[in-house]
């Protein structure tokens, strides 16, 4: 039984702030719609610099307090009434998320900015709204404490990420809309029929309550079976992948990003929640190695498909599935460190740190790759040449995030990579030090090979089709050199690991 | 039997119908429906499961009610927005199928676009 859940039934200091980051982007969609297109970029970019301020303001809640912030809705406790919760993980992933919709934000504002002449434009309109939409349902969902809140949360996730797809109308991108929405509708059902047998088993849907209460038994198993898999489908986890690529690469680039870098994040993290939290003392090593299983072959499949592709967004795609494989990694090495009597704490936070890392170095990838479209006109990769000149910035950007992904020193994904082989070796599952070696390997040379090609000198004569404003180069840069030195994370007083800690164990392996 | 076992039975068998049609019906159309069907199969538990936890004297467990309200407006804006995107592709493409085949030419013609 995980001893140290202290069912928290009060508000703590600093607990109206989740509902405020939750509740300010949602303002935000209301106010733009009701505005109309000019106003909502203005709207939402000064959004995007309130909910930045309010995530920072959490974290120091959460580090003054040195326990989770809670805000219980209504004043009703649990199991009646619903409560908020951010703990370390949730607190980190709100940052997270916080810096890269304000880099996506900075990015749009050229993509996606109302001609002058022109009242309202659709795709801008709309852009802004479900970028702010995309940002509240995920903020919900990482300070939910509630199995059918987080219900919700996903498929406002949903609702808010599918449109971004199809931003541009086309037929292709249209039909991968509908792809991702298919996919994403059957793993939500799956996960509310989960939630259902949970109830009438447990009789509470609250995480913390029914961390208590449920114990090994048919029906547990056949609800963490059923809620795992639905979020499979929507992390696009191998083999529940194929929806990912052609939405993912079909969207705009900001979109791109947004979808990419974020959103499937919301639905790895649910699965974090339900691994470590909920069905702790229910799920065992095999089903969590399972579930690395799958991981590692998405790494292998994804990396290697990325390798044979011409178009570099549909690289970067297929490079994401990859990514969202190492997110799985970490489910048997916190599980084996648990039983080994060890802190799970270096598994967790290398996933987490994967997960920031990776969400930093691909919206910045994607936006680099956004930005070599307009100016090359293309992005065939055999064809790259004169990128670097034109863009060397750029470039750069791109180079540094996918230093991040290779997992070179001092980037996130080196620490996220070397914690993960570390709780690997400590628990002796080599082999996924192995493939993540491998997976490391594949990666370097596809980044390579774009690299590469593009510091080709451009034929002569030849100029750029159009030329990027200064400030998107700079935020490409800004989210890329995030990613690049968010290793130096273990340089950091220890007090920033120690928060994480400090916390985890309290909700994490008993 | 009694009457919530049957209705979680009925509910049961919804869903493996939904799941079913999902899986191999390759129309978008009859897969939103699929979708609907299972939708429908887990309310039918969720309120055969209010019935059964409901205490003595009382009709039915008030929480499940609750959250089952929300679900089928969920599941409602699901189903529009899923209809929305079909009439819009149909409007594009004049035709609606999400056929491998498909995206395969899609990805074929992606360089020249």
């Amino acid at each position: 039984m995980p001893h140290s859940l202290s069912t928290q039934d009060v508000t703590t200091p600093g607990g109206l702030l989740l509902v405020l980051a939750v509740l300010v982007p949602f303002v935000g969609v209301l106010a733009g719609m009701v505005l109309g297109s000019r106003s909502a970029q203005r709207v939402a970019l000064a959004i995007l610099a309130t909910g930045l301020a309010i995530a920072i303001a959490i974290a120091d809640a959460l580090v003054r307090s040195g326990d989770a912030v809670v805000y219980i809705l209504g004043g009703w406790t649990p199991p009646l009434g619903i409560a908020l919760r951010a703990d370390g993980l949730a607190v980190i992933m709100l940052l997270a998320v916080a810096v890269v919709i304000s880099g996506i934000g900075v990015y749009a504002r050229a993509d996606f900015g109302t001609p002058q002449g022109v009242r309202e434009a659709r795709a801008p309109l709309m852009f802004w709204l479900l970028l702010l939409a995309v940002w509240g349902s995920l903020n919900l969902v990482f300070v939910s404490g509630d199995l059918f809140t987080l219900y919700v949360a996903l498929e406002l996730l949903t609702f808010a990420g599918v449109p971004l797809v199809s931003l541009s109308g086309q037929p292709e991108t249209l039909r991968s809309a509908l792809r991702y929405l298919l996919y994403a509708l059957f793993g939500s059902v799956l996960y509310l029929l989960g939630a259902v047998l949970l109830y009438g088993a447990y009789g509470t849907l609250d995480i913390m309550l029914l961390a208590v209460r449920v114990h090994p038994e048919p029906v547990t198993w056949a609800a963490a079976a059923l809620m795992t898999v639905g979020l499979l489908a929507k992390t696009a986890l191998f083999p529940l992948h194929l929806w990912l690529p052609p939405a993912h690469a079909g969207a705009p680039a900001a979109a791109s990003a947004v979808l990419s870098g974020l959103v499937i994040k919301g639905s790895w993290f649910l699965a974090v929640r339900l691994w470590l939290d909920v069905f702790a003392g229910v799920v065992t090593l095999p089903s969590a190695q399972t579930l690395a299983t799958l991981g590692a072959a998405a790494i292998l499949v994804g990396n290697i498909v990325a390798l044979r592709q011409v178009r570099l967004k549909l690289l970067i795609a297929y490079s994401t599935v990859a990514q969202i494989g190492y997110l799985f990694l970490m489910f048997p090495l916190a599980a084996g460190l648990a039983a080994a009597q060890l802190d799970s704490a270096t598994a967790v936070n290398g996933g987490l740190l994967q997960a920031i890392s990776h969400a930093t170095a691909k919206a910045a990838m994607f936006m680099a790759a956004g930005l070599i479209y307009t100016t090359l006109g293309h992005d065939r990769i055999a064809d790259l040449r004169g990128a670097a000149r034109a863009l060397p910035m750029t470039l750069v950007a791109f180079a540094l995030g996918g230093a991040s992904l290779i997992g070179l020193p001092p980037s996130g994904g080196f620490l996220a990579k070397w914690l993960l082989v570390s709780a690997a070796i400590m628990t002796a599952q080599w082999w996924w030090a192995l493939v993540m070696f491998v997976g490391g390997l594949l990666t370097s040379a596809y980044v390579f090979i774009v690299v590469v090609r593009a510091m080709a000198p451009a034929p002569e004569g030849w100029t750029p089709k159009a030329c990027v404003p200064y400030y998107q180069q700079v935020a490409v840069l800004a989210l890329a050199l995030c990613s690049f030195l968010l290793g130096m994370a273990v340089f950091c007083p220890v007090d920033v690991a120690q928060i994480g800690r400090a916390v985890v164990p309290g909700i994490g392996w008993p | 039997m009694n009457t919530p076992t049957l209705f979680g039975l009925c509910a049961a068998a919804l869903v493996g119908f939904g799941l079913y049609g999902l899986i191999i019906h390759p129309q978008p159309l009859r897969k939103i429906l699929a979708f609907n069907l299972i939708g429908s199969g887990v309310f039918l538990l969720f309120g055969a499961i209010a019935r059964r936890g409901a205490a003595v004297g009382m009709g039915g467990d008030p929480v499940p009610q609750a959250l089952l309200i929300t679900g089928i407006v969920v599941a409602f804006s699901a189903t529009a927005l899923a209809v929305a995107l079909v009439l819009r592709l149909f409007d594009e493409a004049g035709s609606v199928t999400l056929a491998s085949d498909a995206s395969a030419k899609a990805q074929a013609d992606l360089p020249d676009a």
